[in-house]
């Protein structure tokens, strides 16, 4: 394999990974802070102690999620040099604003909020978890607007042989990455959403701690419900936007060969890439497809076969994870309807096998937002910025094979240790339950 | 003023702040499992620097940022030319970050002597590498029209190892008397005599970097045309000494205020000397990396600036809000208290 195969491995790997973190993050970070917020308006000592438990599990999370973070930035310059001189007069603006408005937000309470318990007031130390979610969630905002530059550039001219930023305004206000923000910050939402369910499932289907767990379940299903059926809108609209500025990765997620007016949609579908043309196209809402595209039922939704084959993006992968991202979505919204259903009616004890259910489904929305960057990364290709810098005219020139080889197995390796360590303490801690010895708790907490 | 040099100062002052702040929690990491004689003591030494240390790292993270928003393409080469020794610094640093949260955890004992293990070198393989990196930038980089010509090896001359060494004495120094002032009794004293010790160590390891400096790099050409400038290696002299006055003194928080001092007229001992190169190279100076030759357009530089001169008093503000919250000493209750945090 040569330096740019490796170096997209690479990075595939290592935004994947940490991409395992940051969702978990972004939705539980607001849960726990919902809870202490409820501790210190009720003084109802089951807030506090569902606050102990959900924001340990929330720690040993979050320290995967910072530190794997330090290496996306890194791995711009070391592996993506040519695309790093391009385009960083305008790309690195987003990048140092995210460090400096929101990361340091974040480092500084997350200490504040771990350490401060009998340092702070009860209210100050509410709010500093309240200032880590807000400022994970302004760190998603920044990268995305990053991201969203690379997807739909705006706001630039090419001069100096380079990308130069002519419009600030145009990369802070780009539609694509604010849409993407939302479908991507309420995914977060739903794994977390999913997390706290299936970790209380497990307990409530032991009998344990009923009251501490049936709670918890509950506030998890409301924020999952209304999650989930966000992250559908908001990939409704986000989808019009890819339509209207990505043609080529449009017409491989729902694998359009011929250019139509007024397409139908297929429901099952099962494309020939060799033949280019889809080999079983079944159960079809007419107009269906161009209404998706573009909410208007006789637009037009341009094929594949309008586009060189060079600017193509691969079909298959960007077809299969749309698709089944799709299906987990519309799953996600049924689960965390039965959830609140039953919880509301505190009908959850008897639901056995929904909460196998529950308690099994944990990892799927983890799954799901990893489909969607495979949709929004490989569907991008052979692009790194859309029609302006294609990702083999990016690497580093000055990095070797072996160099490349020694990092990938390098981080493939820290990282599969840091995960069985990671599993290990979040099993163990999530199995063992809240801490019920509540003097040690409450002499933390100053009154 | 122009805009790239604006940002030239305020590069050096994020460098400056960042071996400032994280200097000594690579200290205390160093310095921790050899000091502390059982868990309840390693575990007070850690406390020392639990709640400030993410903070701490954040100025990195916004260093690497500003390089690359205000200088892009010495930000896109340095890294891509320096790809080895920083994957090393990564590594280093994500197994440290992750050492110091999961180290409490779990309780068995081999559990938290392989974390230790993992802090330690978390901590010293970067506070080496970062100062062989900037020796070696001192130096300058052998480059030209065909790129690159150095390897992770060639890193590590005498300059560059000299220059590492010196980043992990000023750490060590630095680190044990923070710890020294965090901590009280018969802990706090002998990690300040460690302090003391690897003083001498240190001011050695200083005098030989100024005098190879002269040998090994052009840094002192900008102090001849402008001596004015000079004052800022003095007061870097000048607190080195101080932080062994004070220490004589017994006035401790004074000699670790003369630590942070040292690091940051250090830091801009180089700097100032870099001007206007970010990266010399050591091979055709036509190739040096200038803070004008590799700088961001003048547009995105003023909105830098603006974000920059809005967010970094703020930032200021709340982490020094955040230390003070923390001012007092730990003690053994701390640790109790919060057992399964550190």
């Amino acid at each position: 394999m040569d330096v740019l195969t490796l170096s997209r491995l690479q990075f595939a790997v290592t935004a994947a990974y940490h991409f395992i973190f940051v969702p978990l993050t972004l939705g539980l970070s607001i849960m726990v802070a919902y809870m202490e917020t409820r501790y210190v308006r009720t003084n109802d000592e089951l807030y506090l102690k569902m606050t102990k438990f959900w924001g340990k599990l929330f720690l040993i999370n979050f320290a995967l999620g910072v530190v794997t973070g330090i290496t996306m930035e890194f791995q711009f310059g070391m592996n993506w040099a040519e695309y790093s001189k391009y385009v960083g007069d305008i790309f690195g603006a987003p990048l140092a604003i995210e460090a400096t408005v929101a990361f340091f937000l974040e480092s500084v309470f997350i200490g504040l909020w771990i350490f401060g318990w009998s340092k702070v007031s009860k209210k100050v130390h509410a709010l500093s978890i309240w200032l880590v979610a807000i400022a994970t969630n302004l760190s998603a905002l920044w990268i995305l607007l990053a991201n969203g530059w690379m997807q739909k550039p705006v706001g630039y001219v090419l001069r100096n042989g380079r990308a130069e930023m002519v419009d600030f305004m145009a990369m802070v206000t780009n539609w694509y990455g604010w849409s993407k923000f939302f479908h991507t910050v309420l995914s977060g939402y739903v794994v977390a959403a999913f997390f706290v369910m299936g970790i209380s499932a497990y307990h409530i289907l032991r009998k344990n701690e009923l009251a501490f767990f049936r709670r918890s379940f509950k506030m998890a299903a409301l924020f999952g419900l209304v999650s989930s059926l966000l992250v559908f809108a908001t990939g409704d609209f986000h989808a019009v936007e890819v339509a209207k500025t990505q043609p080529t990765k449009f017409a491989a997620m729902e694998v359009v060969w011929n250019t139509q007016k007024a397409a139908p949609y297929n429901l099952i579908v099962v494309p020939d890439t060799r033949d280019e043309r889809n080999s079983v196209e079944l159960l079809s809402i007419p107009n269906g497809l161009s209404l998706l595209a573009f909410h208007n039922p006789d637009a037009e939704v341009r094929g594949l076969k309008d586009f060189p084959k060079e600017d193509r993006p691969p079909v298959m992968p960007t077809f299969l994870s749309f698709r089944l991202m799709v299906g987990f979505g519309m799953l996600f919204m049924l689960l965390s309807f039965l959830g609140w259903i039953f919880s509301r009616k505190d009908r959850l004890k008897s639901r056995t096998l929904f909460l196998k259910i529950m308690l099994y489904s944990l990892p799927l929305p983890y799954i799901a937002a990893q489909l969607g960057w495979i949709v929004a990364e490989v569907g991008r290709q052979p692009w790194i910025v859309y029609g302006l810098l294609r990702t083999s005219d990016a690497v580093s020139k000055s990095i070797d094979t072996i160099q490349v080889v020694a990092s990938l197995v390098g981080f493939t390796l820290v990282y599969g240790l840091l995960a069985i360590v990671d599993i290990y303490l979040l099993t163990k801690n999530a199995k063992k339950g809240p801490d019920n010895d509540l003097s040690s708790i409450m002499k933390q907490a100053r009154t | 003023m122009e805009f790239q040099i604006i940002w030239f100062i305020l590069w050096g002052v994020l460098w400056a702040v960042y071996f400032m702040l994280d200097g000594f929690d690579f200290g205390a990491g160093i310095l921790q499992s050899f000091l502390g004689k059982n868990e309840a003591e390693k575990g007070m030494l850690l406390r020392t620097i639990g709640p400030v240390w993410n903070g701490n790292e954040v100025w990195l993270i916004t260093a690497g940022g500003a390089t690359f928003a205000a200088f892009p393409t010495t930000y896109a080469l340095m890294f891509s030319y320096l790809y080895s020794p920083l994957l090393i610094i990564l590594f280093s640093l994500i197994v440290r970050g992750v050492a110091l949260e999961f180290r409490a955890k779990a309780d068995s004992a081999s559990w938290k002597r392989g974390w230790d293990a993992a802090i330690f070198l978390g901590s010293f393989l970067p506070a080496l590498l970062f100062g062989v990196a900037f020796g070696n930038i001192f130096h300058g980089l052998p480059m030209d029209a065909a790129g690159y010509h150095g390897t992770l090896f060639s890193l590590l001359n005498p300059y560059g190892l000299l220059t590492g060494g010196l980043f992990v004495l000023l750490f060590i120094v630095h680190g044990a008397l923070w710890m020294g002032i965090k901590t009280e009794g018969e802990l706090s004293s002998r990690t300040l005599r460690v302090a003391n010790t690897a003083w001498y160590f240190l001011l050695i390891t200083a005098v030989a970097f100024l005098v190879y400096t002269e040998f090994a790099t052009n840094l002192y050409a900008n102090y001849l045309a402008a001596p004015l400038f000079l004052i800022v290696p003095l007061i870097a002299v000048l607190s080195l000494t101080g932080i062994k006055i004070f220490f004589v003194k017994g006035k401790y928080t004074a000699a670790f205020l003369a630590s942070c001092s040292t690091i940051v007229m250090v830091t801009f001992t180089g700097v100032i000397g870099l001007y206007p190169n970010l990266i010399p190279s050591s091979i055709d100076p036509n190739y040096s990396l200038t803070i004008f030759n590799s700088s961001s357009s003048i547009y995105t530089l003023t909105i830098m600036t603006v974000v920059a001169l809005i967010f970094v008093p703020i930032i200021i503000a709340y982490q020094i809000w955040t230390y003070r919250v923390f001012k007092h000493k730990v003690t053994a209750d701390d640790v109790m208290e919060g057992k399964e945090l550190y």
